[in-house]
């Protein structure tokens, strides 16, 4: 509906400027306070009761103290008649049995027995496994993105690419460090998922790039970047929209166990968005590209506008 | 003529939606709490006690929905939860050790829709509740174990050949034979080379010895047989706890995925697959002094054990009789009432203890329960598994006359114990302890929340993006959100058809796949705008926009799709789940919105004058 001009290359110091602040927070936050990491990664123990009324959270936590487990994190969790408890692995010794001895303590002070809505146990093995694997995904993912690309593109596009999704991870990340959100296996899945979203957003810009490249010689880069950022806009912030309004509907209804992987998708959308709109394109940019680099004939885009009927 | 499709591509797009269609609908059907009843012994349950069981249902009281029989398999379809654990419990109760008991939810999908193969979704453990586990198959153990075995293996071919040695024993990491003569040493060599190839052989400076070690081929056919005789084992359990639908699955190299559906008894589960009990006999030295034992000198040929009690005795260091050599237990009680186990040995093993009886009728015979318990303590820091093999004393008594294959052990604490304990004999020994390193455990309660959760949020997402889609994009938006429609269609087809597990994060994953997949229809409504602006009629803007599109949407969304490959493969449980719905909206989207959008668009504006486009 909407026909922009806006200078978005023009003005790209100011958006890199805004990048650099954010993402110097974020890999700042990341490395002083780091993610609270769920017991997915650190191992642990998880259990989650309800009760008909409201809980005492005070005489549990002190019900727990007396019967030695201290350490013992103890919060609501979603609604006020529900408890989350929450042990370290490395607090204390913690075996398969610790969940059944945690609920015996605290049904021996509270009026109604607990009803165990969910009870997890992670052993510190599993959850070093678990981080490696989604390194390694992350890595293989990297590795993936910057073959397919410089195959389909060019290398430089490949590296802007890389930059821009790891600006929105990291951005995220940050976001999630600075709040102390809790870092689980969801999370992680979010996190994929965003540079899945982050980049097929990337790529629709650099499609138009490309396209642009071919067609109009005799314009600068700049202009050529610019008026691809411009003519994709509306697909950008509309596609966004859709995704945001899916994600608003899961975060308000899904409930808490998917809570932290709507935030983190809500988050890593708006900046998803942002950075395919203001960072991937300066990177390659920056990067040196010029229209010698796209001008292997290839089939798509210009031929596409010879045989058009 | 413009924008029309071959009647061809038309039917096959239908043919694909209706195929769809059907195989999405039971996942609209729910499912009814079940009662499973099967036979736990070999010969399956007939029609005659398949009316025992159902007249016992009705006269206790309670109205079953249907009753089916199959395969000789009972399954009561019951009204409420709350009747199904009531008839559970009172089938246990009723029909004894013979019957297994399992709970189930049966689906309600009709027999016209089963017979085209079509089936719902399996429901995770996050959606129905239950019991996941993870245990680790402690490799170590497994080896030493073997090393052992070889150990008294050789001693025995040692003594059979009549070679004369001075000892045969374990040292970091071989098994080192001092023969009394170094002239034997051939012989030795001869006789290893015939019976035990899977060891390698090595022979030290010093003439008289030869050191053995596991051949790297047998280490690790030994480790790979004790992951597969890990898992029969722990199949042969839980069908002793009696689930429905169990899930045992080998996970990586060592480790074994365990999800009990409904279980919420998780004490007794854990009890049943983590222990390593087993049991074993063993002759009583009585010649030696235990006292002397104690302080340190215990007798070669012998070991110091403790009793129940804590009283120290000692025992042959020759076992009589293994756990893996018993072939069936059962629990009862002894003539005195205490809780018992009674064992029926296999051929080998009665062969033994018939020998061993006759040869030692009066003397005591001890029974030894050992079990491997793990803890992981924290140790400067630093996670330490801390295994423990507890060997205890539980019965000694006198053989009084010579017994092969049945006998019966008593000297166990509780009922609860002897039945459990017969219950692991029976189940088999595990070849190699295990860790449970992973326990997920979901109530019935959350379970049902979390399936009116995901799809409350999915349909109000739905709405809310099609809403958009309608109000933004006019006709062409109504036309695309029938696509998205056909796509949701085919994403729950596809997934039942696959029978893959659906999971929380997996519904969250249609959600995400919602919102994203409306993209590729997006990308083609921007460009045919653009084409309109740059003057071009509607039929020509609509096909150059589509063109155009293409080859953007398939190279953003092989590079989504690349990522969601990498999740699949790197992903464990429910962030699978996520992974594989991602995926499969990709590929449905990509077909969708490219080929549905344009059939209808054709049908709509195909081969006729269009001044205006609702875009």
């Amino acid at each position: 509906m909407f026909k922009t001009n806006i200078n978005f290359i023009g003005n790209r110091n100011i958006a890199l400027i805004f990048s650099a602040v954010l993402s110097i927070i974020a890999i700042g936050s990341l490395a002083i306070r780091g993610l609270e990491m769920g017991i997915d990664f650190t191992g642990g123990t998880l259990i989650e009761v309800g009760y008909q009324q409201a809980a005492d959270l005070t005489e549990l936590r002190s019900t727990l103290a007396a019967e030695g487990f201290g350490e013992a994190t103890v919060q609501n969790f979603g609604t006020t008649k529900d408890v989350l408890i929450r042990l370290r692995s490395d607090e204390k010794v913690s075996s398969v049995d610790l969940s059944a001895k945690v609920l015996d303590a605290i049904n021996k002070t509270t009026k109604e027995p607990a009803i165990i809505h969910r009870v997890e146990f992670v052993g510190p093995q599993v959850g070093d496994d678990l981080a490696e694997d989604g390194f390694l995904a992350l890595l293989y993912s990297t590795i993936g993105i910057l073959i397919y690309v410089a195959w389909r593109f060019e290398w430089k596009f490949s590296v802007g690419a890389i930059i821009a999704t790891f600006h929105d991870v990291i951005v995220t990340l940050g976001f999630f460090s600075v709040l102390g959100l809790e870092f689980d296996l969801t999370v992680l899945a979010a996190i994929l998922a965003l540079i899945g979203y982050s980049l097929n957003d990337t790529i629709v810009v650099y499609d138009r790039i490309r396209e642009n490249f071919r067609q109009l010689r005799n314009t600068s880069t700049e202009e050529i970047m610019n008026s691809a950022v411009n003519v994709t806009l509306s697909r950008t912030i509309i596609t966004s929209l859709t995704v945001f309004l899916a994600l608003v509907s899961l975060f308000f209804l899904g409930g808490q166990v998917i809570h932290n992987f709507s935030i983190a998708l809500l988050f890593g959308v708006v900046f998803g968005t942002y950075s395919s709109i203001f960072i991937a394109s300066p990177a390659v940019l920056l990067l040196g590209i010029s229209a010698e680099d796209l001008m292997i004939p290839v089939k798509e885009g210009a031929e596409l506008m010879d045989d058009r009927p | 003529m413009q924008n029309s499709f071959p009647l061809w591509k038309n039917i096959l797009v239908l043919i694909v939606f209706v195929v769809g269609i059907i195989y999405a609908l039971p996942n609209l059907y729910g499912d009814d709490p079940s009662v499973q009843v099967s036979s736990t012994r070999p010969a399956k349950l007939a029609q005659e006690q398949a009316n025992q069981i159902e007249s016992a249902i009705k006269a206790a009281g309670f109205t079953a929905k249907a009753f089916e029989f199959t395969d000789g398999l009972v399954l009561a379809r019951l009204n409420s939860a709350d009747d199904q654990l009531k008839v559970a419990d009172l089938l246990r109760d009723q029909m004894g050790d013979d019957y297994n008991v399992a709970l189930n939810l049966a689906p309600t999908t009709p027999a016209w829709l089963r017979s085209l193969g079509a089936e719902a979704m399996y429901l995770g453990l996050d959606l129905r509740g239950g019991v996941h586990f993870l245990l680790e198959v402690d490799m170590d153990a497994a080896v030493k174990q073997a090393e052992e075995r070889y150990n008294d293996d050789v001693r025995l071919a040692l003594r059979s050949g009549k070679i004369r040695y001075q000892s045969v024993s374990k040292d970091s990491g071989f098994i080192k034979v001092k023969l009394s003569s170094a002239d034997d040493k051939a012989a030795v060599l001869t006789l290893l080379d015939k019976d035990f190839r899977t060891l390698d052989v090595t022979e030290p400076n010093e003439q008289d010895q030869i050191w053995l070690k596991l051949s790297e081929k047998e280490v690790r056919d030994i480790k790979k047989f004790a992951v597969a005789q890990n898992m029969t084992t722990l199949r042969n359990r839980v069908n002793e706890l009696g689930v429905a639908e169990p899930v045992i699955q080998q996970q990586g190299e060592n480790r074994i995925v365990i999800q009990l559906p409904g279980v919420q008894d998780t004490t007794r589960a854990k009890e049943i697959l983590g222990t390593t009990a087993t049991l074993e006999y063993r002759l009583v030295d009585v010649e030696h002094d235990v006292q002397r034992a104690v302080e340190g000198h215990v007798p070669v040929g012998s070991r110091l054990y403790y009793e129940r009690n804590g009283k120290p005795i000692l025992l042959d260091r020759r076992v009589i009789v293994t756990g893996d050599q018993i072939v069936d237990a059962s629990s009862g009680v002894d003539q005195d009432g205490r809780p018992s186990v009674n064992i029926s040995l296999n051929g080998i093993g009665a062969s033994k203890m018939g020998k061993l009886t006759q040869a030692n009728v009066g003397k005591p015979m001890a029974v030894v329960f050992i079990e491997y318990k793990v803890e992981t303590k924290s140790v400067n820091g630093q996670k330490v598994r801390h295994k423990q093999k507890v060997e205890k004393v539980i019965n000694v008594a006198t053989i009084q006359g010579v017994f092969s294959n049945r006998f019966q052990t008593t000297g166990l604490d509780s009922p609860q114990e002897a039945r459990n304990l017969s219950l692991l004999l029976r189940a088999g020994a595990l070849a190699a302890p295990v860790d449970i390193v992973e326990e997920r455990t979901v109530g019935p309660s959350l379970g049902q929340d979390n399936i009116n959760k995901g799809m409350l949020s999915f349909v109000v997402g739905f709405v809310l993006v099609a809403l958009f889609m309608m109000v933004y994009y006019r006709l062409c938006g109504v036309i695309a959100n029938i696509a998205l429609i056909f796509n949701v269609v085919i994403i729950l087809a596809v997934l039942s058809m696959l029978q893959a597990t659906l999971t929380l994060p997996g519904i969250a994953g249609i959600i995400l796949t919602v919102g994203m997949s409306v993209d590729a229809n997006v990308l083609i409504f921007e460009r045919i705008k653009e084409e309109l602006r740059n003057g071009n009629t509607p039929q020509s803007a609509i096909y150059i926009g589509f063109e155009k599109a293409f080859a953007t949407i398939l190279d953003s969304n092989i590079t989504t799709l690349l990522v969601a490959v990498m999740l699949f493969s790197f992903g464990t449980g429910s962030v699978k789940g996520f992974a594989v719905t991602l995926i499969i909206g990709i590929l449905s989207s990509m077909f969708t919105a490219i080929t549905g959008t344009r059939m209808i668009m054709n049908w709509v504006y195909g081969n006729r004058r269009v001044e205006k486009l609702s875009i």
